[in-house]
């Protein structure tokens, strides 16, 4: 086995010195009605070639996106991540590391971790960032979980164009604590205004900006009544990169700010791993959930940067801790910082501006198809069509013709016959202005 | 010694003194600045294609103002993240001997798998007509992992190891709910010596948390456990091997006495890695476990995460695990997404850590049942040979053989001015990573060391020949060398006190560029 090194001479000696007489013998605490009396049920072991074979025939299976010409966004963007961020992220000193408690070791890990703190807080206009949490909708969860602590109440709006599956993150949490979860129904054509939900018991508002149909608006009034009845705003953004053109939801009142960060940097891969945003007020930061990272010096004064505030964590706090989260996704926040890096100022508001540009081209065309209406009038990179006919039907029809056309309504509200004729379509600079022609030209054939 | 040239060809009697580099520099260690403090306005890494004149939909939303972000071109970002890399220790370097987090070698052939298009250019809400072989390795994976625990169904979703805790501490909740139960299930068993995790998910569920004590030889009193059963408990959170590194030997009766009083047996399965292929838990009666695929199945730890922390689940709680999940056909495998039956919901947004799943099977199709079988025993052998060429010079913490980690107290420090983080801190002056440290609880002055089964015979024998010699150090007074430690590291002790009482979480400009904006 090439990744074993010991030999049977080794495994002997070693046996030798310990005084057993075979491996089993150290294994003799276990209960003998518990011990295997040979191998599993399973394959031998193989070499690289071989499982390269057999794994690398499950991927061509796939008719991933770069064979494809994909629309679908719905919480995860297609976006060019440039050559560098992946070999970066593949050093070993970053890959093979673990979590950066021994800070005098680990200051490459903490200083990209203050560096994505740093470019977190920046982007969404907040006082301060964490390290990351698994994903948008665990943050998105969390959130919610802080705005119970800080208020010391229990009942929650959700916005009803809140991603679907963010909202069933938040009521699976919300279960264990008997928290009354409002949440009127999904409006495609834009929800009406939230702040007469709000009363003296609700904790936290949640809504996304971008929503889930790609509608964008100014939530400052939403957050000043909000505020005003004691509850927290917590905005979700799932499309990172929109915060490169977007008014940052900082800038608006948010009180918490989370988000999907797997646009820059991470990729899509079939849903995970992805990375979670966490961004908030200074006052709130002893209520947060997960690891920070902070400045101090060393015994020579020169600066560095460790772990800290980690009394709110398990590790340390057990029962009494924020959260139980321990592993997060350290590598993706490395991704992003990179990538992030490399755009800079300049970049990352070209590359928003090119995305909007292009999606404004692509619903434009689309609209213009009979059948199709354009239900978002305004938007970033990603927006509803409501069609005259089951959008899952025509997303199966495009299949066919090699074009990934978007997330159907039935896919994100299963069951729900008023969705079923929306199509929600993301566009971002990986489309061409040839593939958003072709996309057009198929819709309106299968539509005719 | 001078050659013909006149260079000395022997390092000069002050080799060691410390010279003060221009920069700060030490030859190879590079101070490095925040990418904030570097870079120009204007500048950038990534060239785009020119924007297209349209019509702006964004509204009064458009953003005003700059960001904040600083330019810079590829060379020099590069740059920096290769200079930041140098002041990590990782696995591919050296011995990494932290217990319970399994530093095992992470092969590149998964690094390179998980990158096919195929998997990582898959979006998560493709059409399920595109993504059978996603799919496939999905329903693979359970299949091993089925296997391997001798658990019926498992969870795939959990995104790392806490949050598989959840998932398992969620579904058994549901399942008490589902018999009436929920109100007056309140009440979790925890051993003193769980991992932190335990508890924390516990109380995040809303249970209360009741330690269960130890007994002297390391493992759960099991006296002491069931004089704490009653109608009130909903489940003991057990993890097995346990903390101290030990198997639990009571652990079938601990699952009989639990299960007697209709609670459910939780293991917390980060130390899988020292049975897989040997032992399988639903032979122990679990009701769920979960699996850290980044310690057994040797994802990368990546710093931190992302993790993958797939649950087993036995009979009784398979009816309630999270959305989505792989249903298991005669023609292949599909995936169901939509609500069904008693599904106590979803636990994240898509369908968990894919990328993790396809590096974990390829781990687990390379080794095979027999190389998992040999795996496991070579970890816990290279764990008790490291306890006893050890056990003479520092303290083990309990008698008899250990599984995957071998766990010291720090009776052999006592007196010598010397404490298990000295000790520690010691360690990186001579290449490695220290142990775990102060965990379990339970153990005074713990240090957990698990080598795995990737290191072979001659790195074994180094660590132990320098834990040996530091352990003779300590106890010939040489303090400095251990209080004064890390000296060869890229920073000396860090002061986390001063981090923690005002903390800097952010860099901010400095006053004057703050004034220029």
């Amino acid at each position: 086995m090439r990744y074993l090194p010991l030999t049977g001479d080794d495994r002997a000696a070693m046996l030798a010195a310990i005084g057993a007489a075979s491996v089993d013998d150290l294994f003799a605490d276990v209960p003998v009605a518990a011990r295997l009396p040979g191998p599993v049920d399973l394959p031998h072991h193989l070499g690289e070639w071989e499982v390269e074979n057999s794994i690398g025939a499950m991927a061509a299976k796939n008719r991933h996106s770069g064979i494809m010409a994909s629309f679908l966004g719905a919480g995860a963007y297609r976006h060019h991540v440039p050559a560098s961020v992946d070999h970066l992220i593949q050093r070993s000193e970053f890959l093979t590391s673990y979590t950066p408690y021994q800070p005098e070791i680990a200051q490459g890990t903490l200083q990209y971790l203050f560096e994505f703190q740093t470019q977190v807080a920046l982007l969404t206009g907040m006082e301060v960032a964490n390290a990351s949490m698994y994903d948008g909708s665990t943050a998105c969860g969390e959130a919610v979980e802080m705005a119970r602590r800080v208020t010391g109440r229990n009942r929650v709006v959700l916005s009803g164009n809140l991603h679907p599956h963010y909202a069933e993150v938040v009521k699976t949490l919300g279960a264990l604590h008997d928290t009354a979860i409002e949440q009127p129904a999904p409006a495609p054509a834009g929800e009406g205004d939230l702040a007469p939900v709000i009363d003296q018991a609700t904790a936290a508002v949640v809504v996304q900006y971008p929503d889930v149909f790609g509608h964008i608006r100014d939530y400052s009034a939403l957050a000043r009544a909000a505020q005003a009845a004691g509850a927290l705003l917590v905005v979700v953004v799932t499309e990172v990169v929109s915060l490169g053109a977007l008014v940052p939801p900082g800038a608006m009142g948010a009180d918490i700010v989370v988000g999907e960060g797997q646009g820059l940097g991470v990729g899509l891969n079939y849903g995970g791993p992805y990375l979670g945003l966490f961004a908030t007020r200074q006052k709130y930061v002893r209520q947060m959930p997960g690891r920070l990272c902070g400045e101090t010096v060393d015994a020579e004064g020169r600066r560095g940067f460790v772990l800290t505030l980690s009394t709110r964590e398990q590790h340390i706090r057990r029962e009494k801790a924020t959260s139980n989260i321990c592993t997060n996704s350290g590598l993706c926040s490395l991704a992003f910082t990179i990538h992030l890096s490399l755009l800079g100022e300049a970049g990352l508001t070209h590359l928003a501006a090119l995305n909007h540009a292009r999606a404004v081209e692509a619903a434009e065309r689309l609209a213009a198809i009979p059948g199709v209406t354009l239900a978002t009038p305004a938007f970033f990179n990603e927006f509803t069509l409501k069609l005259d006919r089951d959008a899952a039907a025509v997303v199966e029809a495009l299949v066919g013709k090699g074009i990934l056309a978007g997330v159907p309504g039935a896919r994100l509200w299963p069951g729900q016959a008023a969705l079923a004729d929306h199509l929600v379509v993301a566009v971002t600079e990986t489309n061409t202005p040839a593939e958003i022609q072709g996309f057009a030209a198929a819709l309106a054939e299968v539509l005719a | 010694m001078m050659n013909r040239q006149g260079r000395p060809t022997a390092p000069g009697t002050n080799a060691a003194a410390k010279v003060d580099t221009v920069l700060g520099h030490r030859g190879l260690d590079h101070e490095e600045a925040l990418i904030f403090e570097q870079g120009q306005a204007g500048r950038s890494g990534v060239d785009l294609p020119p924007v297209p004149a349209v019509q702006s939909r964004l509204g009064n939303l458009a953003r005003q103002g700059g960001i904040g972000l600083p330019g810079l071109s590829e060379p020099q970002v590069v740059r920096h993240y290769v200079r930041l890399s140098r002041r990590n220790y990782a696995i591919d370097m050296g011995l990494y001997p932290l217990g319970s987090c399994t530093m095992k070698h992470n092969p590149r052939l998964n690094e390179k798998l998980a990158r096919l298009p195929g998997f990582a250019d898959l979006h998560p809400l493709a059409p399920l007509s595109t993504v059978a072989g996603a799919v496939e390795l999905m329903g693979t994976l359970a299949h091993w992992l089925k296997v391997l625990t001798g658990m019926p169904a498992v969870a795939l979703s959990p995104k790392a190891g806490a949050h598989g805790e959840l998932c398992g501490i969620i579904a058994i909740r549901a399942a008490h709910v589902a018999r009436g139960e929920g109100e007056t299930r309140t009440r979790i068993l925890v051993p003193e010596s769980a991992h932190g995790t335990n508890p924390a998910t516990a109380a995040y569920c809303g249970f209360a948390v009741d330690p269960v004590p130890a007994t002297a030889d390391g493992r759960v009193d099991l006296a002491a456990l069931k004089a704490k059963l009653g109608p009130d408990v909903a489940a003991i959170m057990l993890t097995n091997p346990n903390t101290c590194g030990l198997f639990e030997r009571d652990i079938r009766e601990i699952a009989d006495a639990v299960h007697g009083v209709g609670g459910y047996f939780y293991c917390d399965g980060a130390n899988f890695n020292a049975i897989v292929g040997r032992v399988r838990p639903g032979d122990l009666g679990v009701d769920a476990m979960h699996i850290n695929l980044h310690k057994t199945f040797s994802t990368p730890h990546g710093g931190g995460g992302p993790g993958s922390g797939p649950v087993v689940l036995s009979a009784a709680l398979a009816p309630f695990a999270p959305l989505p999940w792989v249903v298991e056909t005669e023609g292949g495998f599909e995936l169901a997404e939509a609500a069904a039956g008693a599904s106590f919901g979803r636990l994240t947004a898509f369908h968990g850590q894919m990328g993790m799943y396809v590096r974990a099977l390829a781990y687990m199709y390379s080794h095979g049942a027999d190389g998992l079988a040999q795996a496991s025993s070579d970890a816990v052998l290279a764990a008790n040979y490291i306890q006893a060429r050890l056990a003479d010079v520092m303290t083990a913490a309990f008698e008899g053989p250990c599984m995957h980690e071998a766990l010291f107290d720090d009776r052999f420090l006592k007196d010598t001015g010397v404490t298990t983080l000295d000790f520690a801190k010691a360690m990186i002056d001579e290449g490695y990573h220290p142990m775990t440290m102060y965990f379990p609880l339970v153990v005074h002055g713990a240090m957990l060391i698990e080598p795995t089964e990737s290191e072979s015979r001659e790195s074994l024998d180094e660590f132990i020949a320098v834990m040996r010699r530091l352990a003779e150090a300590a106890q010939a007074g040489e303090v400095e060398r251990f209080t004064g430690a890390p000296h060869y590291a890229p920073r000396r002790r860090l002061d986390e006190t001063a981090a923690a009482r005002k903390p800097v979480l952010r860099w901010t400009p400095p006053p004057a560029a703050k004034a220029a904006e």
